[in-house]
């Protein structure tokens, strides 16, 4: 994407090389954060609902997690999926799986351990009731994860503003390849250390659009849920 | 377990391409390039990659990084062909056995770019070694890209013949960023300090304030770039037949001529010269 | 409602020196009670007494430190033979009919069954009308009936009610003591605690009265209210007894 013409030109003019950025951006951080809500929601409510020695440890530990640093898994997946590394023949390196890989590594710690606060805070008022109904540990997981749902949506979405707004790891791991691996935040640290600043600017107003929009849509959401509290 | 982990790959693969609809048809018939950050900015591939895809049928993905970096990313055999402008590094890498051969492919410039001011006043010789003298002379702040890149290795060079020593741990206005091209520039015009660049990247930068060209055309800023082809003997995986096609393209009187071709604003920035003499 | 179990093997409940500790308190001390089918049975007692106790032990819910519980002459019955409503029911975060359906599908109900059983169900308790409504907007009263719904949806021999009118007033009481009366009559066997006398006197074929985590004095409704045999017992009746 070189030359002079301003970001709104390119938006409103419909240029393809534009909306396969944003296309890339949104498949892979909503690829990524479904993943993630789909392993790391149950992992969330295993934890919180069963008790044994170390359970705390864990707990802790998957609290730092949330704060992984996104360039070191990014550099721990390059290393696994390089040629020259254990997983090197499936030939995933510099591909969108890749990123999508990356950051579901990113977002599962985030969404297990707030769907594990969720959960155990409305297990505390279940309990009682659930045990004298004899729900075994399989229903309660899910019991509980349906009845959370509006605030496991918040938190699904949290991982996604995690995951929309990323660059470091999806850059190591992508390589930044323009018409293959180039999302918006990619494509803005690129312009940037162009100096295309103006460019990178409105990319960059798009992406916070975006991110606008999915936290508008999860306030509807938790608006929506209110119906159902007491 | 081995059906599982089929599975798993399959699954992947399936995502992937779920993802990118173009994936799974460039798959079979794509390279990864490894080149420099300076020949992506400057838009060449832009221009350059549907030539060759249109003539040969060939998919390239080009991870820019700097030499440095573009070269320890063919070691792993994460790439199939390097596209780089050092010939120390270069040809360490083909003696290293990682690389078949240099195909020197074509060349373009450096040039000394400072503030319209021009303190040190280099302005008057377009002798490059006395410009960095002089810049040495007076202490004028001076960026240097400091990323193992081939403008890095070439400025090392250049201070070398100059007969200048620099230590960027002492002195204070030799700042070494150790970023790429686009982010040296920006600090270089923030700080009014000298830089050292390829002119393709200084053409296409938009943040250029009251910077100017100082100094150019002197022989000693040539900038050559070479192909070469990953050694499939020792990294198994690498697309040889593929890889060595494109280098043909490139190196071809079709190729050369899109090269020359290319032009940013009017000016056309790369000169082809494979076959010409190894710079 | 169903007829009255041919076996219920739930019942006689016998607690034999039951001793129940939580959090190192003696909530129950050294209980010893037979609970037999038949019309039902009220729990009475000021707070603190332990009437939730003996119910969530005689439902199973809690392990006894000493003593022995029986069910039906059994150590172990499944719990799906019993049901308990809560003093405060925990309204599940979905309709009251998906609450009534979720109850429905623990008791292992088949799917095809669940629309009938759900409208029988909210008939009896006359919520028919609020189906689709969030169950945590109920009212107290309307919790109530929902919470006695889903308890017998599971179709149990048994029925606990844990004060279920504490919290409600005059003509919410009456429909939840209806409900009862009605459960009762066609052959659930209810257990009810409870710290109005007056409505141990409308319930009850027994009264049990508890103090101080012990049994008082057990017998049928008239005559334990109206002669009561121990002292504790004739002052807890006159209101001179509060803890």
């Amino acid at each position: 994407m070189t030359g002079e013409e301003s970001a709104l030109g390119l938006v409103f003019g419909g240029d393809p090389a534009l909306f396969a950025i944003v296309r890339l951006s949104l498949s892979v951080s909503l690829g990524a954060t479904v993943l993630a809500a789909l392993l790391g929601a149950p992992l969330g409510a295993l934890l919180a609902l069963s008790r044994f020695p170390g359970r705390q440890a864990i707990v802790v530990a998957l609290n730092a997690l949330m704060g992984l640093p996104p360039v070191v898994i990014g550099l721990a997946v390059y290393l696994l999926l390089s040629r020259s590394g254990p997983l090197g023949s499936w030939g995933l390196l510099f591909t969108p799986t890749a990123m999508v890989i990356t950051q579901t590594m990113l977002v599962l710690p985030i969404i297990a351990a707030l769907t594990r606060q969720i959960v155990e805070d409305l297990w505390l008022e279940y309990r009682d009731e659930l045990a004298a109904m004899g729900v075994g540990p399989l229903r309660r997981v899910r019991t509980l994860l349906w009845d959370a749902r509006f605030s496991l949506v918040t938190a699904v979405l949290a991982g996604f503003g995690r995951a929309a707004a990323e660059v470091g790891s999806i850059l190591i791991v992508g390589g930044n390849i323009e018409g293959f691996t180039r999302t918006m935040t990619t494509a803005i640290a690129l312009e940037t250390s162009k100096g295309n600043l103006p460019l990178a600017m409105g990319l960059g107003m798009i992406l916070l659009c975006i991110v606008l929009a999915v936290n508008v849509a999860a306030w509807g959401v938790r608006q929506f849920g209110t119906r159902f509290e007491h | 377990m081995r059906f599982q982990v089929k599975m798993a790959r399959a699954c992947l693969l399936l995502l992937g391409s779920a993802i990118s609809a173009t994936a799974l048809a460039a798959e079979e018939r794509s390279i990864v390039v490894a080149s420099t950050t300076s020949t992506q900015d400057s838009g060449l591939f832009g221009y350059l990659l549907p030539r060759v895809q249109a003539s040969t049928g060939i998919v390239v993905k080009v991870v820019a990084l700097g030499t440095g970096q573009a070269l320890d990313t063919a070691r792993r055999g994460d790439a199939d062909v390097v596209f780089v402008h050092d010939v120390d590094a270069e040809e360490r890498f083909v003696a290293e056995g990682h690389g078949l051969a240099r195909h020197p492919v074509m060349y373009n410039d450096f040039v000394l770019v400072g503030p319209a001011a021009d303190p040190a006043g280099v302005r008057r010789s377009p002798d490059i070694l006395r410009a960095l003298q002089a810049i040495r002379q007076g202490m004028f702040p001076f960026v240097s890209r400091g990323d193992r890149s081939g403008t890095h290795q070439a400025e090392l060079r250049l201070w070398k013949a100059a007969g200048v020593e620099v230590d960027p741990a002492v002195d204070r206005w030799y700042r070494s960023v150790g970023q790429g091209m686009g982010p040296a520039l920006n600090i270089a015009v923030a700080s009014d300090a000298y830089v050292l660049t390829d002119r393709a990247t200084w053409i296409s930068f938009r943040n250029k304030g009251s910077f100017t060209v100082l100094v150019e055309g002197d022989p000693r800023l040539f900038n050559q770039y070479s192909l070469i082809l990953v050694n499939p003997q020792k990294h198994p995986d690498t697309k040889a037949a593929l890889g060595q096609q494109f280098i043909d393209y490139l190196l071809s009187p079709a190729g050369q001529k899109d090269i020359a071709a290319y032009q940013l604003e009017g000016q056309q920035l790369f000169h082809p010269n494979a076959g010409s003499p190894a710079h | 409602m169903q007829a009255f179990p041919e076996n219920s093997t739930e019942l006689p409940i016998r607690f034999e020196g039951v001793s129940v500790h939580i959090s190192g308190t003696i909530i129950l001390r050294d209980v010893s009670l037979d609970i037999a089918a038949g019309a039902p049975t009220v729990l009475v007692g000021p707070n603190g007494s332990g009437k939730t106790t003996l119910l969530r032990a005689a439902m199973g819910l809690v392990q006894p430190v000493s003593g022995s519980i029986s069910w039906g002459g059994r150590q172990h019955v499944s719990p799906l033979r019993r049901a308990l409503v809560f003093q405060r029911p925990l309204m599940l975060r979905r309709s009251v009919a998906d609450n009534l359906r979720y109850a429905l599908a623990t008791a292992g109900v088949p799917r095809r069954e669940r629309g009938a059983r759900i409208a029988a169900l909210l008939d009896l308790v006359g919520l028919r009308e609020l189906a689709e409504r969030p169950a945590p907007r109920l009212s107290g009263g309307e919790r109530q009936r929902l919470a006695l719904a889903r308890a017998l949806a599971r179709q149990p021999a048994v029925l606990f009610l844990d004060e279920p009118t504490a919290s409600l007033d005059p003509a919410a009481t009456l429909a939840i003591e209806e409900l009862v009366r009605k459960v009762s009559a066609g052959g659930v066997k209810v257990i009810m605690a409870t710290h109005d006398l007056g409505e141990a006197a409308r319930l009850a074929g027994e009264v049990v009265l508890l103090h101080q985590g012990s049994v008082v004095e057990s017998g049928p409704v008239d005559q334990v209210l109206r002669n009561p045999a121990t002292e504790a017992a004739r002052r807890f009746i006159t209101g001179q007894l509060l803890l």
